[in-house]
């Protein structure tokens, strides 16, 4: 056996790809580093030239500002009014975010259907919404539509359930009655007899080989203890009627108007996109499976219900999900109207002479704190729906 | 040697012959008792709605569009120096024909080369492609005083056509220089509207802001969001975290705020003596904006190359950056069109909201000319806002058109 001596050649440093690596990668992290201290060092510079302050203090100085729709008072501190904003933006969200789901949904199936005008008028929506920006269509619900209903001495009343004037929109509501903590109580015990119900259903079902009808047998349960809980405690949750009161409206939910066009609108726009997601991706199963659903004889419902939707939904929810993010993102375009939501007020407070750039970082990182909870979901949410069918 | 197809004797298929139209509503519309409800309800929607829509666009006032026309146009562009706007028109008809003639003519060739049957693009395709444009040309028209304006767009469109058949008789050596013929005739439009006297793009308004916004917000962020893309594929791990980092933190936030750091916040960090114009301000902020989305386009392009053409061509003795230029993103920019096209749409769109700044784009002067003294508190919002939404309709829905065509005929997404 010959032993052959090995030599080890090691290239010039200029062309060792470990060098180069090491190199471009200090040099790529020094530019930027370089470029951001340059910038911070502009930064700090032009703020103290400009007499500005250069860290959050000025948070607690008199906001300035009215704030329309809220009781805040000019006098309190900014970051209140910037937590009424925060407020603001979620109460588009938190509403909008089902509603624009329902309406994407309904509109997306409904383009598939079978009946010629349905399938076309779902079509006209879908292709007229989808092509014209949000923020025309924020400006035209509320200068076209909203601001033409009559004033507020001549609200449109519909018999006290809801009040509609070109100021509020206002809709019969609940208030807590006494008693409100212990039927909480009661439906919290109401909620977990429902859940024993279900399992017992579910074993049942798998024992027996019966019909489990888990959801109607949990919901029955939790409607007929609710309901016993609610009469034996004398009705702890009352109606709210909307009252117009001179020249404010009291009780039930009220809104500012400019709060239910931006709300309208921007969830008929989404809509639209989801529409498109959800009619996508019913027709991205394969066509053999809506086949052999009907070769065993499922109603159209149930083929819809028990075989299409719920491998669409697995193609669907992560760009349902993003349109979610762009519905977050789109309701700074409220500003146009002057709700008072997060931009809004950031834009309001910088023409009032705060320090922008601090001003525009916190609006900057409030927006990146939602878009990463929503990131958050649609990873756990993928990560879910692969292990349920893979 | 000519191979002759099989010729197979086809069965009809077995449809069951249309009995007329009530056969056919009574299958389409009427063919279940909640389908029939849902179809009277519908139709009874429908047709209040068209009533009100005709009742409206044959009542309303059209004086407030026809009187500000040319401001939805091109904003407050001097009235002596109409010519400008008109010189950069033609200057983009004859770009848009060369450059489709000689894709066209370079298509041909490749297909007469390769045997393959090529269909030549005929006027009525591009008519029945194109109508939505035509049609909005055609109603912006009908709001014009003057004959002039309709006696110059027709010129614009003759001018087109004849670049369009010139470019498809280009000679081949002539063809490859297309792009430099775009480059010059983009930059002699730039220099018919701001040269010798003009106005620059602070002063632009209406449409055409927008779609300056809309063009150079995309060609100028390319190439960022390119390395962008290339940096978030990178194997080394600070180039990655820096295009990562940039990207979500772009992609995190609504479009309306990097605007705002662009108008209130850029002055602060760039050095003192700089004063970037306002309009320059928002393009920095958009291109800043675009360069993440774009990357991400680009990267979906990256991604549908398959491993095995990186491979073949460290097989074959490549250079990394060989690969890439020869073999990686020839192929991954070609499978981006389509989503590129829907970019520009989402952009087109997004440059309305210049106009929260008091910009004065197309979106706001539909908007601000309801505060003119003839037109206050007429109510007029509807026919205004009505009509720019018009504009931008047409053009999204044209372009969403064309890039499905294109995805078809590239055949991105089929699997």
């Amino acid at each position: 056996v010959t032993v052959v001596e090995e030599t080890r050649h090691r290239p010039p440093l200029w062309r060792d790809v470990r060098v180069l690596r090491a190199v471009i990668q200090v040099l790529a992290g020094a530019a930027v580093l370089i470029i951001l201290y340059v910038l911070w060092f502009n930064l700090t510079n032009n703020l103290r030239a400009a007499g500005l302050p250069t860290g959050f203090d000025f948070l607690t100085q008199p906001l300035g500002v009215d704030i329309p729709g809220s009781d805040i008072s000019p006098s309190a501190p900014i970051w209140r009014g910037l937590l009424n904003a925060v407020k603001n933006t979620l109460a588009l969200v938190v509403v909008g975010i089902p509603l624009l789901t329902l309406i994407g949904v309904l509109v997306g199936v409904a383009r598939l259907s079978t009946n010629w005008l349905v399938a076309k008028a779902a079509g006209l929506y879908v292709e007229i919404l989808r092509n014209i920006p949000p923020l025309l269509i924020i400006l035209f619900v509320f200068n076209a539509v909203v601001l033409r209903f009559p004033v507020l001495q001549e609200s449109l009343n519909i018999s006290d359930l809801v009040i509609v004037n070109n100021r509020y929109l206002a809709m019969v509501g609940f208030t807590a009655q006494p008693n409100f903590g212990p039927f909480l109580a009661i439906m919290a015990v109401a909620l977990v007899v429902a859940a024993g119900v279900w399992w017992w259903r579910t074993r049942r079902s798998e024992e027996t080989g019966v019909p489990h009808h888990r959801f109607l047998w949990a919901l029955g349960a939790f409607t007929i203890l609710t309901l016993i809980g609610f009469f034996a405690l004398g009705g702890p949750i009352g109606l709210s009627r909307p009252i117009l009161d001179g020249r404010a409206l009291e009780g039930g939910y009220t809104g500012l108007a400019a709060y239910w066009a931006v709300l309208a609108a921007l969830i008929l726009y989404t809509a639209s996109h989801v529409a498109e997601i959800v009619r996508g991706s019913i027709l991205a199963v394969p066509r053999g499976q809506s086949e052999a659903a009907n070769a065993i004889a499922l109603t159209p419902f149930q083929r819809l219900r028990y075989v299409i939707m719920p491998q669409a939904m697995r193609i669907a929810i992560p760009p349902i999900i993003s349109q979610y993010l762009n519905f977050t993102k789109n309701t700074s375009l409220a500003i146009a109207i002057g709700y008072a939501e997060m931009t809004r007020i950031t834009f309001q407070l910088i023409g009032n002479g705060q320090p922008a750039p601090q001003m525009i970082f916190l609006l900057m990182g409030g927006y990146l704190i939602f878009s990463l909870i929503i990131s958050l979901i649609v990873n756990v949410v993928n990560r879910r729906m692969q292990l349920v069918t893979r | 040697m000519t191979v002759e197809a099989p010729v197979f004797e086809e069965t009809p298929p077995q449809v069951e012959p249309a009995r007329g139209p009530m056969d056919w509503a009574r299958k389409n519309l009427f063919n279940n008792w909640y389908n029939s409800l849902l179809t009277l309800a519908l139709a009874a929607l429908v047709i209040w709605a068209l009533a009100a829509l005709l009742g409206g666009l044959l009542s309303a006032d059209y004086e407030i569009i026809r009187a500000n026309l040319r401001l939805f146009m091109i904003g407050e562009f001097p009235a002596d120096q109409l010519w400008r706007p008109w010189a950069a028109t033609y200057c983009f008809a004859v770009m848009f024909g060369v450059v489709g003639g000689s894709l066209a003519a370079g298509a041909r060739d490749r297909a007469n080369e390769s045997g393959l049957p090529y269909v030549r693009t005929t006027l009525r395709q591009i008519v029945i492609r194109f109508w939505p444009i035509l049609a909005l040309i055609a109603v912006v028209l009908s709001f014009t005083t003057t004959v002039t304006p309709t006696l110059l767009t027709i010129g614009a469109l003759v001018v087109g056509l004849g670049s369009y058949y010139l470019g498809r008789v280009l000679p081949r050596a002539v063809r490859r220089w297309t792009w430099l013929i775009a480059v010059v005739l983009i930059a002699a439009s730039y220099i018919s509207l701001a040269g010798f006297g003009g106005v620059g793009w602070q002063g632009w308004g209406g449409l055409q802001l927008n779609l300056f916004l809309t063009f150079a917000g995309i060609l100028v962020a390319f190439p960022f969001g390119l390395l962008l893309a290339l940096g978030r594929r990178s194997s080394l791990p600070v180039i990655r975290t820096i295009s990562v980092g940039y990207i979500e933190l772009v992609r995190g936030v609504p479009l309306i705020t990097v605007l705002i750091a662009g108008a209130f916040a850029i002055g602060f960090i760039i050095p003192r003596d700089v004063r970037p114009g306002f309009v320059t301000r928002m393009l920095i902020a958009i291109i800043a904006f675009e360069a993440a989305y774009i990357a991400e386009v680009v990267r979906g392009g990256l991604q549908a190359v398959p491993r095995g053409q990186v491979e073949a061509a460290h097989a074959v003795g490549l250079a990394p950056w060989k690969t890439m230029r020869l073999i990686v993103l020839p192929q991954a920019l070609r499978a981006t069109i389509p989503a590129m096209v829907g970019q520009f749409i989402s952009l087109f769109k997004d440059t309305t909201l210049v106009a929260v700044l008091g910009i004065t784009e197309l979106l706001e002067a539909t908007f601000v000319v309801n505060s003119q003294t003839a037109y206050l508190g007429k109510g007029l919002f509807v026919v205004t806002l009505s009509f720019a939404a018009l504009i931008f309709w047409v053009g999204c829905y044209t372009m969403s058109r064309e890039s499905r065509r294109l995805e078809r005929k590239l055949g991105v997404g089929e699997r």
